[in-house]
């Protein structure tokens, strides 16, 4: 399958409120008051499902303060077991590509917290996880300079490029590599590859996932519209 | 991130309208919430939403060796987390006494009551048994989250489906969910929790506290009990923001 193709499963986005205290930090506030968890998409291609909650801009820990810009804390928690390596590598992908749109500036001294819960994983789910933190950070109310989404490619052993991967599909690639784009001119934010690639692929992967992301921030724009046109 | 402390204002209009038989969502004394229970695509997997309390619960399951104290039953573990998402004051390093009470209340609920048949997890005595893992998830935070996860646990449980397994003489054969159906657990009864708030010295009674009337009340009970009238667990507790 080339490049321009793209075989994304199903999306689905649903956004439900899960507190409603809380009020919206705007940015005429003199300080700022904590947004509670406005948000929580799970967004799920295929059967991947992440939920996610943002925090913020909230009051931070004077250890953890930094004195010109917003702290950005990213946890993710797995389904079974205590989050170990993975988890925090992931954690640590995810809150660069947050920090690289995240318009910190605006508020310094404060923390802005991601919170995601796998609620199931079937292949893809670093993708997953920064299509579900872009979103929250929108519906929270958080500046940002752009939204950013998350694509992963599979090369298999014959050179053919999935999109999207399954589980199994991921396990028997020769290469597993993630992409988070941002939505004003599908720029690179972020990646991670695992495994063996040329260069070409490399361009051709990337190529792909710029027309997928495509896909994905129309797929965000309909879902912000049908949300914020039912009230 | 710090809690918001209750008003004095709001918790007095709130003890007025309890002893005026009021509810700030229209219920009555003795109304649940509405319950909302949706699985997810693996065995064991489910979300229980008690009113807008949310809770994840996840079953999973490993062959290990016994305990040694006991080598023809099977390991039941039990983990409830409070996620941040739940509440900003849920943060990782801050929340032990909530969470150690509401984690060993669960263990003495579903446990202790034998709801699971541990023997029917043995599969080589003394060498290799089942652990049956179940994972809690608190994702929102409106009160009563002990009925909420034990609901959860109850049913991620019944849900659950684990691997079909054969000993012949000393071979242990594991299928794949493929070469054969995975198998339910063996479950006796089923443990429900229920809540009940006290308010004004134990004047008056709630059941299924919201968490506005969790912060004002001054203790609770909690009855974990079967469809047989069984009771399960019963543990009475002073709330942890009541004067002395």
């Amino acid at each position: 399958m080339g490049p321009g193709e793209s075989n994304l499963g199903p999306l689905a986005l649903q956004a439900n409120i899960l507190t409603v205290n809380g009020k919206n930090a705007t940015g005429s506030l003199s300080l700022p008051t904590p947004v509670v968890a406005e948000a929580s998409p799970a967004v799920s291609p295929g059967d991947t499902s992440v939920l996610a909650g943002v925090y913020g801009p909230a009051e931070v820990k004077v250890s953890k303060e930094i004195f010109n810009k917003a702290t950005l804390e990213v946890i993710l928690r797995p389904k079974t077991g205590l989050p170990g390596v993975p988890e925090k590598s992931r954690e640590r992908l995810i809150r660069s590509t947050c920090e690289a749109v995240v318009l910190g500036a605006l508020h310094p001294r404060t923390s802005i917290t991601v919170v995601l819960q796998v609620v199931s994983d079937a292949g893809s789910l670093l993708a997953c996880c920064l299509n579900a933190a872009c979103m929250a950070l929108v519906d929270a109310g958080v500046p940002m300079r752009a939204l950013f989404c998350g694509v992963t490619c599979a090369l298999d052993s014959d050179g053919t490029l999935v999109l999207d991967p399954t589980t199994k599909q991921e396990k028997e690639a020769r290469a597993v590599l993630t992409f988070a784009l941002d939505s004003v001119e599908q720029k690179l934010l972020m990646s991670t590859t695992k495994g063996l690639y040329s260069d070409a692929e490399l361009q051709q992967c990337l190529a792909a996932a710029q027309a997928a992301a495509q896909h994905v921030f129309r797929f965000f724009r309909e879902s912000l519209q049908r949300r914020y046109s039912k009230s | 991130m710090k809690e918001t402390p209750l008003s004095n204002c709001e918790r007095r209009f709130l003890l007025r309208a309890i002893e005026e038989k009021k509810r700030l969502d229209g219920r009555q004394t003795y109304d649940y919430r509405s319950i909302k229970i949706s699985f997810g695509t693996d065995y064991g997997c489910c979300i229980v939403e008690l009113g807008k309390t949310r809770v994840l619960g996840q079953v999973s399951c490993e062959l290990v060796s016994p305990k040694l104290n006991r080598a023809t039953e099977g390991i039941l573990f039990f983990n409830l987390e409070l996620s941040q998402m739940a509440a900003p004051a849920f943060e990782p390093g801050r929340q032990s006494d909530l969470l150690v009470k509401l984690n060993r209340l669960l263990e003495r609920c579903l446990r202790n009551s034998k709801c699971i048949d541990t023997e029917s997890l043995c599969v080589v005595a003394g060498e290799k048994v089942w652990q049956i893992r179940v994972d809690l998830h608190l994702l929102n935070h409106d009160g009563n989250i002990i009925d909420a996860a034990s609901i959860a646990a109850v049913v991620a449980l019944c849900h659950f489906r684990r691997p079909d397994v054969s000993v012949q003489g000393d071979e242990v054969t594991l299928y794949t969910p493929e070469e054969r159906d995975p198998v339910p657990l063996s479950i006796h009864h089923m443990p429900i929790c229920v809540s009940f708030a006290f308010f004004q010295q134990g004047t008056y009674l709630l059941v299924d506290p919201n968490e506005r009337e969790e912060r004002v009340m001054d203790g609770l009970l909690v009855i974990a009990m079967n469809k047989h009238r069984e009771i399960c667990t019963i543990q009475s507790s002073e709330s942890p923001s009541s004067p002395g």
